[in-house]
């Protein structure tokens, strides 16, 4: 199949960016979005020109690496699909794609399709953790969690940070991403002592990266190839509140060594 | 030269509680005084990092991605194993121990499996205390399942995506020392070389990846932890960037690479599809829990799976051994698989392809069970291939996995080179020729958690380190050095792009030196590697600049090692004349064609000792004893 390539090439941070168009005729339905690419790379590289530049890694939907907003929609328009398991045979022979990064004020661009997302470290450094060292961990099952819980908090903990909510939404919020961790750790018993301060913690991070706030446009649940909920959005701003109100403070971690 | 692995004396149930009591201890005074490099953020080294900063120690950590929760541990689907015998079916340390003795084929060092084994069950406490959320009964007590090459359930999971959970929840520790200032986090550095001074080792140098700056960096101990090769093979379940740089640096500094011709192959990836392809995906090996794995008995039967009858079906593990039917040990249901194919029974467009059929268990189990079981799996299977694997038998084939080979380290996980420690798959240690399933996850963050914590305090508290910084002659040599590689590469102006030569490269791995092996061909492909290299230093191109993000850089800088590489792992193939676990050479087998070994004369770890380049290595030997596991046939059936 052929496709028409619209691809947003930006030399570095600094550069004014701009999309160049790119003709590729021999697509095979079976290759997967970042073949795709990875034939282009190849062809510019053989012309002596930059190949562009995209994150990825595992290729299998996982590792979160990948992103690019294709034709508008971060990780494309298949539902819960990351780029990099997105297939060639879902578009159509003639198809034109823009290709576009993740678009967010804390996602600042590297180069071509690249952003940075360290934001998104800073804010599991504030808080996304259980505080407890190795070596003080009571038996397993001395720790009882129901089936539900467990899988609720699996459901949250799939989150891969791969950062399509941001891209996707128009405030360019982190709070998809902020409250699947908030509730990973809000449904399991080992993650209730430091429930309030964690939230705090963490949102307190979100806001100083730059993210905007949630006004409901679910955007990012669309967006989200692992299809995380926006009910944790409601359950962090509960818990959120809940911790404000108690006049928990979120104390400077500390450690005895 | 006989190496020692320095496996402290005792009965095997004892060695690693003495030898704790018996290592020398730096007070916490003290461990504030140390540096420690860790080079890697999957398991091993996420688990490493973390537990050394709260012990007191200050941590560096590299990676080369963008975060360290993108490292590869990531993508383990099927589970992690314990033997904490929940399932009360008769499992225990000691099973557990046999259990990965026997699926290494008795190339492993029994105390480091034994010592594995012991702390297994202090993993799961620790993963659970940290929240990862394994899967759980009705009753909210942990759940298990079976794997490859058990016969019992000693697996804990968490959906298909346990390395994730797992890795999460290393990474996670990590970053709370991070913010507590424990830790100093470098992303988008990539490891080029190791710095040994007075023959210990003492830093490394980095490339960042975005404004190309070399940089040194010392530390009082080195630890790598920095994964596999299987990407020597080009088409690998390795993610893309996966790659032998670090360790093959540091075997060209001085340490010693082990077995480096152990690499697994898993029977249960999805079939190539063409010649674009950039990965193989592979599909959790738990799937053979349920599936049943078949071809046609008669060779080019070109039918619709769902249009041939029972009877004209081969259940080939299941007839092959019916001790342990589908769930035979990867090598050998990989080599099984492989042979029907030979025999033309193959299936697909490119009959490079076997059936694993889930039809019976959804008759006996229903869709539902099947689903919650595997529906992120079969989900997987049909955006990849567009066929709906409740529907239509999936197809499956072997692919390079898993490299069992590694870095030789001692019984403190320290290599023959002072002060440099290796962990997880980087190293040789556990698995032997074959590794078990869900032991990866185990031995990863076992390293990580359990051993190295205690070993490296053991190196300081009985060796004395110089002061020393990144001015010192070493490191500005070792970073001229690579410099001068880099600026060789960017000025070949040749007209091939570096993933052709890692194409062509692992075309020939694959071929001569993957599932099976001959003389013939391993002394063929010595013969090609080498023109493979000489090409790619005289024809290769690399456009943009050096002190830019530069992927095409990075990945010349990649195969330029993996094509030195290479040749190390076919020497090891050659050398070691006997089959073992993954290593099958066609000459050693029985007549139903299974792996047969030579304890009398390759009962032992081969460790290769870098001699210049150009000249052949020297190969070490470090004796195998077997103890407790007596050493028998590997037989499954």
């Amino acid at each position: 199949m052929k496709v028409t390539l619209h691809i947003w090439r930006q030399k570095n941070a600094k550069a004014k960016g701009r999309f160049e168009t790119y003709h590729l005729d021999d697509v095979i339905e079976d290759m997967s979005f970042l073949e795709m690419l990875d034939v282009l790379n190849e062809r510019l590289i053989l012309e002596g020109k930059e190949p562009v530049a995209f994150e990825h890694d595992c290729r299998e939907g996982i590792c979160g690496a990948c992103s690019l907003t294709i034709n508008g929609i971060p990780h494309g328009h298949e539902p819960a699909t990351t780029t990099c398991q997105l297939h060639m045979r879902k578009f159509k022979d003639g198809d034109e794609i823009w290709i576009e990064p993740f678009r967010a004020r804390a996602f600042p661009i590297i180069k071509d399709l690249v952003v940075d997302r360290s934001a998104f470290d800073r804010i599991i450094q504030a808080g996304g953790f259980i505080s407890v060292n190795a070596g003080q961990a009571p038996e397993a099952n001395s720790i009882i969690v129901p089936k539900d819980d467990a899988e609720t908090a699996m459901d949250a903990a799939q989150c891969i940070g791969c950062g399509a909510c941001v891209a996707a939404c128009p405030n360019a919020s982190a709070m998809l991403f902020v409250a699947a961790k908030v509730a990973h750790f809000a449904y399991l018993p080992q993650g209730q002592p430091e429930r309030k301060r964690r939230v705090l913690a963490m949102v307190e991070q979100m806001q100083k990266e730059g993210f905007g706030n949630c006004t409901n446009f679910y955007e990012c649940e669309a967006a989200c190839p692992k299809q995380i909920s926006v009910s944790f959005i409601a359950l962090m701003n509960r818990d959120y509140l809940k911790a404000t109100c108690s006049g928990e403070k979120h104390l400077l971690q500390t450690q005895q060594v | 030269m006989i190496l020692d692995g320095k496996v402290p004396s005792g009965r095997i149930e004892e060695k690693w509680d003495r030898h704790r009591f018996e290592m020398k201890l730096v007070s916490p005074a003290n461990k504030l005084k140390y540096k420690i490099i860790v080079v890697g953020t999957g398991l091993a080294g996420a688990s490493a990092s973390a537990s050394l900063a709260e012990l007191g120690y200050n941590v560096e950590v590299f990676t080369f991605h963008d975060s360290p929760r993108r490292a590869h541990s990531i993508a383990a689907q099927g589970g992690i194993n314990a033997a904490k015998n929940y399932p009360n079916d008769g499992d225990s340390i000691w099973r557990l121990f046999y259990d990965t003795v026997k699926g290494g084929d008795f190339r492993a060092r029994e105390a480091n499996v034994y010592r594995l084994a012991q702390v297994s069950n202090s993993i799961i406490d620790q993963c659970v205390a940290q929240g990862v959320p394994f899967a759980r009964e009705y009753s909210g007590y942990l759940s298990n399942r079976s794997f490859g090459g058990a016969q019992l359930s000693r697996t804990f999971y968490a959906r298909s995506q346990t390395g994730q959970q797992l890795l999460l929840g290393a990474y996670s520790s990590m970053m709370r020392q991070v913010g507590l200032k424990k830790i100093k986090l470098h992303t988008r550095k990539e490891m080029l070389d190791l710095v040994v001074i007075d023959g210990i080792a003492r830093g490394i140098v980095t490339r960042d990846l975005l404004s190309g700056k070399i940089e040194s960096h010392w530390g009082d101990a080195v630890v790598l932890a920095t994964g596999g090769y299987s990407n020597v093979f080009f088409l690998s379940t390795n993610a893309q960037v996966c790659n032998v740089t670090a360790t093959y640096r540091a075997y060209k500094r001085g340490a010693f690479f082990a077995n480096p011709c152990f690499t697994q192959i898993h029977p249960t990836c999805i079939p190539q599809s063409g010649e674009h392809q950039s990965k193989l995906t592979l599909m959790s090996e738990s799937l053979r829990n349920d599936g049943r794995v078949w071809v046609p008995i008669n060779p080019g039967d070109k039918r619709r799976p769902n249009d041939i009858p029972e009877n004209e079906r081969d259940y080939f593990l299941e007839r092959m051994y019916p001790g342990y039917g589908n769930l035979a040990p990867r090598d050998i249901a990989s080599r099984a698989a492989k042979r029907v194919c030979d025999e033309g029974r193959g299936v697909g467009l490119t009959g490079n392809a076997v059936y694993l059929d889930f039809a019976d268990a959804i008759k006996r189990l229903g869709r539902e069970v099947i689903e919650e079981r595997y529906g992120n799996l079969f989900e997987m299977y049909e955006r990849i291939t567009g066929e709906n694997p409740y529907e239509t038998p999936m197809m499956i084939y072997p692919a390079p996995h898993y490299t069992m080979g590694g870095l030789w380290v001692d019984y403190n996980l320290m290599s023959n080179l002072p002060g440099l420690f290796v962990i997880g798959e980087a190293n040789f240690s556990d698995h032997g020729a074959n590794r078990l399933g869900a032991s990866a996850l185990m031995q990863g963050l076992a390293d990580g958690y359990f051993i190295l914590p205690y070993t490296i305090g053991h190196f300081f508290a009985t060796t004395k380190l110089d002061k020393v910084n990144t001015d010192k002659v070493e490191f500005k040599k070792a970073e001229e050095e690579v410099t001068s590689r880099i600026k060789k590469l960017m000025s070949i102006n040749g007209k091939k792009t570096p993933t052709q030569f890692h194409r062509e490269l692992g075309k020939v791995m694959w071929d001569y030196c993957g599932m099976s092996r001959n003389e013939q061909g391993l002394k063929k492909a010595l013969e090609i590697v080498p023109q493979i290299r000489e090409e790619f230093w005289s024809n290769l191109t690399i456009v943009g600049e050096e002190g830019d993000l530069n992927i095409v850089l990075e990945k010349a800088l990649r195969v330029a090692d993996f094509l030195e590489f290479a040749e190390l792992i076919l020497w090891d193939a050659l050398e070691r004349d006997e089959s073992c676990g993954g290593h099958f050479r066609e000459e050693h087998q029985y007549p139903d064609g299974e792996a047969k070994r030579n304890d009398e004369k390759f009962a032992h770890v081969a460790a290769w000792e870098f001699t210049g380049d150009g000249n052949k290595p020297i190969r070490h030997i470090e004796p195998l004893v077997f103890e407790y596991v007596p050493l028998t046939v590997r037989s499954y059936k």
